[in-house]
């Protein structure tokens, strides 16, 4: 009796709650409405059935509930009534399939004019790359990758040599363009999901897959990893820009080609020596920093690690929050590199010096605990934290604690990382995240201490091979 | 030839005197039944408490301090994993395919009792390689319950170390476990069913059960050959599923391999898996809503071809699971299409399943009540099934919270409403005594609207493009507030179903310590298993002589017939008609 209420109830509730949810497809922005089309049909065909079924069932124990002297019917096949049902279904189904088949016929055929474009998947960031004037992407592959060609181009092919590189989470796209994207990984399985393009596709290490589809609305989508891809899946964040065809032009402009990117720069070291009496006065002569100052170790530090972050700062992608003062110092001296061979320069200049551990200053944690937070961050930084080039982690171990804690904090705060174009910001950010306890934050830093070797012992500082012009 | 030579001869089965051969060491199916429930109960607890644990994460993300990216990878994989193999399947087949087979096709045992035994052992050594794993080093493996290489076996992952090593191994246990139950299951229905009890007069729980096993059989080794192919790969540098990787900036030594064979493999298992799940649990509800109907169940015939056929089909429908995997997208055209047309038999049995309530007398007991629950569950989840099947419509769904959403509610809590209606059902058979009615229907209402408040929403957030095995969602611009709103609430909603089922286990202790006995068939129910000389079946089930069955299980409200049910044992002459009474049907 209840139950047939209930079930009478769950199918009201279902539909109000159909027609209601604010929760629906993201208004589309590619030409794959016919997908759309498929959905809306098949919600027309299951939606009749749910409420046939269940009105029937509902109506069913309601009225042959046990009451009375009642007796059941003995009817063991109705051979017309089940034909039927099948029948009926069957036309459902071919309904349903039908626009669905017609549909995937597209999708797997993408027209010739289109744009070739390619998405490069790893752990955990996206980068792109766009065929350069003969429209032909060289050929790639993950057994090429090196810290100087980070994205694996066979550096043999002429094909490759034109290739633009774009060392971005953020994929520009010209609006009303067939795009073909090819995908591919140099580690694990990802996903190439945008909502509002509808498509999806896998990227698989060791082969080369695509997906295609015409951006037909201008404006900013989010790029989500849709394929477990490890613990920082989640953070594996992009964003594609859809603007107008010149816009897109200028954009992709900015990006080095292939052959350009391997093209050795020569620095001069007393050029550099130079550019650095505006840095010593905070950094200090040897580059190790001053707590005072708030003047972080660059000695450490990469030098395509200081590059993003002299960028970033130029940029107002970094220093930009109205509290984050001291981050604001530095918007107007990274402004004194402004020219790429002085920032050159300086940055070897400053590699030149001799790597040097801070000692700790922060007390009270406990580096056991740490080792257990530190576990979230051993994938980019290493085991030893001493940061890994290819995945654009810098180097903890050696680093002032206080200015890894004042990061952490402001990661946590949003003064750091907030940036659309902070490419591993958005990743600290929910990085930071999962340290809820502020004692973590120490035993974290007690941990990182502990790698590091005694204070003011040369490190070597490795080279890596991003950010580069 | 439907009965064997040792039928009639008790004396042959071996009658273990001390406690230890009576209990643990046991050859009798009725025990090693138990004993696979109860080990399946108490796993699928600790995949409940996981499920919770991951629910808090979603729900009040970074309110946690033992929850981080790692640990929640590690709640997703287990909960997964647990439930579907070492809960789901083992309680199906290792406990109720044990405990019904000999007692519903009329034989002592199963045909190789010793061999029934060891696969009992063989799961419970599985389960604990698998529970060790939540000890080790790293602790367990973080890959999501499809163990997808490259990613399963690298730097990156929680718990590769010796978690993905202890979880294939478990696997590879378990399946050796299963293919010893396995083949005798098969054997046992196929060889040593009692006189008269001929294919088409099995319940439709034996060919749920049979069709099941079959499945499995030839499933599980895909599985097997993958996991220990994946163990090449992870212990002795293998390339099977490993191309050229440059892992976390460090080039490795693999070449050659690909990561879409693992997925193949993996599919070719897991999407019979699947059918492995429902097919036991079809077969259970039809007899569940025909005994409590008290009508037969309808379209006999069709239900046990819809059986055959949805087995079939599952074996060629399995690449469905990867539209989005980068394999020749020219097999979009082919697996769409023999995945909608596993619809078609589907339909019929829940249009089955309805019509044998239509014109029914529905006593709604508790296990009436898990049945119709379960219809009701069962047509959403195969519903959205569709949506998914139908490949351009996988593209904008695929691992999103739609997904999760459907096999939840076709997977996880139909399934569920299928057990507790037969744990329910069987318990008064098994015990001889009957769980108490009030705590069931309190339990059943909390499990069934409850479930409903966590997964219906969840298609929305799917639709809307909410990625599932997120430890967090961050800001994006397409996700509204009310997202993580509603995370709130279904995390409450899991929360309080899973409080429910405490109901149900204080209700199990209860009744076994202080209830009442039960009669002996109390549902009134016709197929064998209720008419054993003892109830619960002793040794040997049937006393000196094996029953002769002379009709099928479905004789409910017999026109002209006194009693509204005739047992399958009784002959038509033995039958107490009504002066002019009609004849039951002939089959």
């Amino acid at each position: 009796m209840v139950i047939a209420l209930i079930i009478l109830g769950l199918v009201v509730v279902t539909i109000v709650f159909h027609l209601l949810s604010p929760w629906w497809l993201t208004p589309i922005a590619s030409n794959w409405q016919a997908i759309d089309t498929t959905i809306e049909i098949s919600f027309w065909v299951t939606g009749a059935v749910f409420i046939a079924v269940n009105l029937f069932l509902a109506w069913v124990v309601w009225r042959y509930r046990k009451h009375g002297n009642n007796k059941a019917h003995y009817e063991p096949e109705n051979k017309s009534l089940e034909s039927w049902l099948t029948i009926i279904t069957t036309i459902g189904v071919v309904a349903m399939l039908t626009p669905g088949l017609i549909a995937w016929g597209k999708i797997i055929h993408a027209p010739d004019d289109a744009q070739v474009v390619e998405a490069i998947g790893q752990q955990w960031q996206w980068t792109f790359r766009f065929p350069g004037e003969d429209n032909q992407l060289g050929g790639a592959d993950a057994r090429f990758v090196t810290p100087e060609n980070p994205f694996g181009l066979d550096p043999d092919d002429p094909e490759g040599q034109d290739d633009i590189l774009v060392n971005s989470q953020r994929l520009h796209l010209p609006l009303n363009q067939p795009i073909k994207l090819y995908l591919r990984s140099n580690d694990v399985l990802h996903n190439f999901a945008v909502p509002q393009f509808r498509v999806k596709m896998d990227l698989v290490p060791g082969t080369e897959t695509y997906q295609w589809f015409e951006p037909t609305r201008e404006g900013e989508f989010d790029i989500l990893c849709e394929e477990l891809c490890g613990l920082a899946h989640y953070t594996m964040r992009g964003m594609v820009v859809v603007e107008s065809q010149e816009n897109f032009a200028q954009w992709l402009s900015e990006y080095p080609t292939f052959a350009e990117t391997q093209i050795e720069k020569t620095a001069d070291l007393a050029a550099g020596k130079k550019l650095y009496g505006n840095c010593a006065a905070c950094h200090g002569a040897d580059a190790a920093g001053n707590e005072m100052l708030n003047a972080p170790n660059l000695s450490i530090l990469s030098a395509d690690y200081m590059a993003r972050q002299l960028r970033y700062y130029r940029d107002g992608i970094r220093g930009a929050h109205p509290q984050d003062n001291i981050g604001k110092q530095m918007v107007s001296m990274a402004g004194i590199v402004s020219k790429p061979e002085d920032e050159r320069n300086l940055l070897a200049y400053i590699q030149s010096l001799p790597a040097i551990a801070s000692a700790p200053t922060r007390e009270g944690g406990n580096a056991k605990a740490g080792a257990a937070v530190y576990d979230v961050c051993v994938a980019c930084h290493g085991a030893e934290a001493q940061g890994k080039g290819l995945l654009s982690a810098p180097r903890l171990a050696g680093q002032a604690d206080w200015y890894l804690y004042r990061q952490l904090k402001h990661y946590s705060m949003g003064w750091r990382g907030t940036h659309p174009k902070d490419q591993f910001g958005t990743q600290m950010r929910f990085m930071t995240q999962t340290i809820q306890n502020p004692e973590r934050l120490d035993d974290l830093l007690a941990y990182i201490a502990t790698l590091a070797p005694q204070a003011s012992t040369e490190l070597s500082v490795s080279s890596t091979g991003d950010d580069r012009l | 030839m439907s009965h064997v030579a040792i039928a009639d001869q008790e004396a042959h089965l071996h009658h273990p005197k001390t406690f230890i051969g009576k209990y643990i060491w046991s050859q009798d199916h009725k025990v090693i039944a138990i004993q696979y429930a109860s080990t399946a109960i108490f796993v699928g607890l600790i995949a409940l408490v996981l499920s919770v644990l991951m629910r808090l994460q979603l729900g009040y993300p970074d309110q946690f301090d033992f929850i981080n990216p790692n640990s929640y990878l590690q709640f997703v994989t287990m909960h997964g994993m647990i439930m579907v193999i070492y809960l789901l399947t083992a309680l199906l087949l290792g406990g109720f395919g044990n405990y019904l087979i000999p007692l519903m096709v009329g034989t002592r045992d199963m045909v190789f009792p010793y061999l029934n035994m060891l696969s009992y052992w063989f799961y419970l050594l599985s389960v604990i390689v698998l529970l060790a794993s939540f000890f080790a080093p790293g602790g367990p493996t973080g890959a999501g319950w499809t163990l997808y290489p490259p990613q399963a076996i690298l730097e990156g992952t929680p718990g590769v170390g010796s978690g993905i090593v202890l979880m294939l191994l478990s696997l590879a246990i378990f399946i050796v476990a299963f293919t010893m139950g396995g083949l005798n299951y098969v054997t046992t229905v196929l060889q040593a069913r009692t006189r008269g009890m001929t294919l088409m007069r099995m319940p439709l729980t034996i060919w749920g059960i049979f069709t099941a096993t079959i499945l499995g059989l030839f499933a599980f080794p895909a599985l097997l050959v993958s996991a220990i192919m994946m163990l090449f790969d992870t212990l002795a540098g293998t390339s099977f599923f490993m191309p050229a990787i440059v892992s976390l900036g460090e080039p490795l030594e693999h070449e050659g391999g690909s990561p879409i064979l693992f997925q193949h493999l993996f599919w070719f298992f897991g999407h019979p898996e699947v059918y492995i799940v429902a097919l036991p649990a079809f077969g259970m509800i039809s007899d569940v809503l025909s005994v409590h109907a008290r009508k037969n169940i309808f379209g006999y015939r069709m239900m046990v071809w819809a059986i055959v056929i949805i087995g079939g089909l599952s074996f060629i429908v399995w690449a469905h699971h990867m539209y989005v995997s980068g394999m020749n997208p020219y097999f979009g055209f082919f697996f769409a299409t023999t995945t909608l047309i596993i619809a078609v038999p589907t339909a019929i049995k829940v249009y089955n399943w309805v019509l044998t309530l239509w014109r029914g007398n529905i006593h709604l007991t508790v296990p009436m009540l898990f049945a119709i629950g379960f219809i009701f569950t069962f047509t959403h989840g195969g519903l959205s099934g569709l949506f998914l099947g139908n490949v351009v419509i996988d593209l904008p769904l695929s691992d999103t919270f739609f997904v999760v959403a459907h096999f939840h509610m076709v997977m996880g809590v139909s399934p569920i409403m299928v057990l507790f209606a037969a744990i329910y059902h069987w318990f008064p058979l098994i015990s001889g005594k009957q769980l108490h009615t009030g705590m069931g229907k309190i339990h059943f209402w909390g499990t069934f609207l409850g479930t409903y408040a966590i997964y219906l929403p969840m298609h929305y957030l799917g639709f809307l493009g909410v990625p599932r095995r997120y430890y967090a969602l961050g800001d994006s611009s397409f996700m509204p507030d009310s997202v993580h709103s509603m995370n709130e609430d279904i995390t409450l909603a899991a929360i309080i179903v899973a409080l429910f089922q405490l109901v149900f286990i204080f209700n199990v202790i209860w009744t076994l310590r202080k209830g009442p006995k039960s009669e002996r068939n109390p549902w009134g129910a016709a197929s064998l298993e209720w008419h054993t000389p003892d109830v619960p079946p002793d040794q040997g089930n049937w006393g000196d002589k094996l029953p002769t069955v002379y009709r099928w299980a479905y004789d409910y409200s017999v026109p002209g017939a006194r009693q509204d049910f005739i047992p399958q044992h009784v002959p038509e002459e033995d039958v107490d008609y009504e002066p002019g009474g009609r004849k039951s049907h002939k089959t």
